[in-house]
């Protein structure tokens, strides 16, 4: 009986357990869900438009001058990563029109017949898009996506601890002087996405040699890793426990303000450079209001103030004149030709290269390096 | 027997939220992604079998040491009488109402490389230590969140002790090392074996400590799992079917170890 019971008692832990991971990150993206206007107002004249957006990615305000304009409510939720959206999407729970995910997450969707074709008679705005951000490679045709934002990924190091004859390639993440103070991403394809550079391949290979010598050197790398990482790094810049880590452009800004002994370069053999679009999902309820939405989101009123609030780069030509000139000239906010033709960005990957990534990634993790 | 109907709103309560989702589970890891029956999402399983090892070791050193530090304060615990045990019990309690990852992120402002522990050996001149983001610091955050756990089952069991038991062995010309070791901890050991499995099961299936203080460097089964549900690789089949061998794994150890307390002469050989 007693073994029963203690049986009943760690399989209910265990239920318990599992069940409070899942929570806890629901919990923690419900923290920054915030609805602006009240779903119950779904029957006003304009109808309603559910828009999934990252967390901390828009100056509020601008949806509210949205539903001014046009009498369209607007429920909108934010996430916290491109997987756990594409999860909850794939998952059939969520009833969203107008989400905004990242490239290569963009072309994965597109893949899997997730996304509904835009019609760009209703985004007149889309006119306004930087000539270089159209056709990419995540969607060739230009069907699907318009940009929301973008940027680039590249080094960023602590002044003070880094010497700076080092600086200039990838290289400097796997220099034995910095040993214990490197950060890299904790997410595969940012990971391996680096090595894949330094090695001088495409970010978007599906050689399963050159992914594996990738990998391979990720594993000399890893007795040189303080962590693997991914928001903790602004705690770990910021604070100087650290010197040296690979994150975006914007989010070097934030961490800058903070701590300015920080620098940023984008190293020679090239880095990526991301975009967000936003996308309307397959068989989306209110189709044309999410057009509406997108149209709006592309007007250059909306687009300076989201620009301004969170300092990504903008796609929209008409804001990027209206920008500060120190904004605007910045070379990597908005890198020149030289820069940019040393950026790739992510495209999907198939299936069998998606499941090489997961095995590879393990076989790094699972590498002890004590 | 007319009780029994009280217990209907918790089995309803079991049925839906602990039997429905395991059978989801059961059902995800026989699947493929085009919902077909497989047993591929087992076969794949050797590959992880050093993550299983890690897993377990470390989560079986961190019990270790919960047995090691918690054992003696819970019989200390329970031989105090008044204030003193009163204010120990709080004491010991007093961490578990906080949230489980501020009471891990504060470790991480501890032991940060410039964090509050590291600034005070400064200050008296001693060489820094790097603790954060390795195996060690892992275990400490298990250690730590999860001693309480280790504590009270044991005080519990060690407290109703009938003292005239002991007193009996006494009379009978046991020295005290004589008592501990033939009475007082062969009584205990109910204690110590529900406090294993509630040290043992979460930490066995930790993320958060790893990824928080572990630096992300070794990956453990709670790592592994949530990968497949919202990391990288989105692959709940092959998910379900991690956890269903983890289930497996820690039933057959919490089994074992249940027949080792089954009777005392076993019990003996723990």
């Amino acid at each position: 009986m007693k073994k029963t019971l203690a049986l009943m008692l760690s399989l209910m832990m265990l239920i318990g357990l599992l069940s409070g991971c899942v929570s806890t990150r629901d919990e923690s993206t419900s923290d920054g869900d915030s609805t602006s206007g009240d779903s119950s107002a779904q029957q006003t004249s304009g109808g309603v438009v559910n828009v999934y957006n990252w967390g901390e990615y828009i100056d509020e305000s601008v949806l509210e001058d949205f539903e001014e304009a046009t009498g369209i409510t607007v429920n909108y939720q934010m996430y916290d990563s491109n997987e756990t959206m594409y999860a909850k999407i794939a998952g059939g729970g969520a009833d969203y029109d107008v989400v905004i995910p990242s490239d290569y997450m963009i072309a994965r969707m597109i893949e899997e017949d997730m996304l509904e074709p835009l019609n760009f008679d209703n985004i007149p705005n889309f006119a306004d898009i930087d000539p270089a951000l159209l056709n990419p490679a995540y969607d060739p045709e230009n069907l699907y996506s318009v940009p929301y934002m973008w940027g680039l990924m590249g080094v960023i190091y602590n002044t003070t601890m880094v010497d700076e004859a080092d600086i200039g390639s990838w290289d400097l993440m796997w220099n034995e002087k910095y040993a214990g103070d490197i950060l890299t991403y904790d997410n595969s394809r940012d990971a391996i996405g680096i090595a894949l550079k330094l090695l001088g391949y495409s970010y978007n290979t599906t050689d399963e040699a050159q992914i594996k010598e990738a990998v391979d050197l990720l594993i000399e790398q890893k007795p040189l890793i303080q962590a693997y990482v991914m928001d903790q790094i602004f705690d770990k810049m910021q604070g100087g426990n650290a010197a040296i880590g690979s994150y975006y452009y914007g989010d070097f800004l934030t961490m800058q303000e903070v701590n300015p002994d920080l620098a940023f370069y984008i190293p020679e053999e090239g880095a990526n450079i991301y975009v967000d679009a936003m996308c309307i999902l397959k068989d989306a309820k209110n189709k044309e209001n999410a057009e509406a939405f997108i149209n709006y989101m592309c007007s250059t009123e909306a687009g300076l103030k989201n620009c301004e609030a969170i300092c990504y780069s903008t796609p929209l030509m008409s804001v990027r004149e209206e920008l500060d000139p120190e904004v605007s000239g910045d070379i990597y906010a908005y890198p020149d030709e030289s820069v940019m033709a040393k950026c790739e960005s992510y495209a999907g990957l198939p299936q069998e290269t998606l499941d090489l990534y997961d095995s590879e990634w393990t076989r790094l993790k699972s590498t002890s390096v004590d | 027997m007319r009780n029994k109907y009280v217990a209907f709103p918790y089995v309803g309560w079991m049925a839906l939220f602990v039997v429905a989702p395991l059978i989801v589970v059961v059902v995800y890891a026989l699947t493929t992604r085009d919902g077909s029956l497989t047993l591929d999402n087992f076969s794949s399983m050797l590959q992880y079998a050093p993550v299983f090892g890690r897993s377990f070791f470390l989560a079986l050193l961190a019990t270790a040491i919960c047995i090691l530090l918690g054992y003696p304060m819970a019989y200390y615990l329970s031989r105090e009488r008044g204030w003193l045990r009163r204010m120990a019990t709080m004491l010991i309690m007093l961490p578990m109402w906080m949230n489980f990852l501020l009471r891990t992120y504060s470790w991480v402002f501890l032991l940060e490389r410039n964090g509050l522990f590291n600034s005070l050996l400064e200050s008296f001149g001693l060489p820094k230590v790097n603790i954060i983001d390795t195996s060690g610091a892992v275990v400490l955050g298990m250690v730590y969140n999860f001693l309480p756990f280790m504590v009270l089952p044991i005080y519990s069991v060690i407290e109703k002790i009938d003292y005239r038991v002991i007193e009996a062995a006494q009379d009978l010309g046991a020295n005290s090392a004589q008592v501990f070791r033939r009475v007082i901890f062969p009584l205990s050991l109910p204690g110590v074996l529900s406090g294993i499995t509630m040290v043992f099961i979460p930490s066995v299936s930790t993320f958060v400590i790893s990824r928080l203080l572990g630096g992300g460097k070794e990956l453990l089964l709670g790592d592994l799992i949530e990968m497949q549900f919202l990391g990288s690789a989105y692959n709940p089949h092959l998910g379900s079917a991690i956890s269903l061998v983890m289930m497996v794994i820690v039933l057959v150890c919490m089994g074992i170890m249940n027949r080792f307390g089954e009777g005392e002469e076993e019990a003996m050989l723990l």
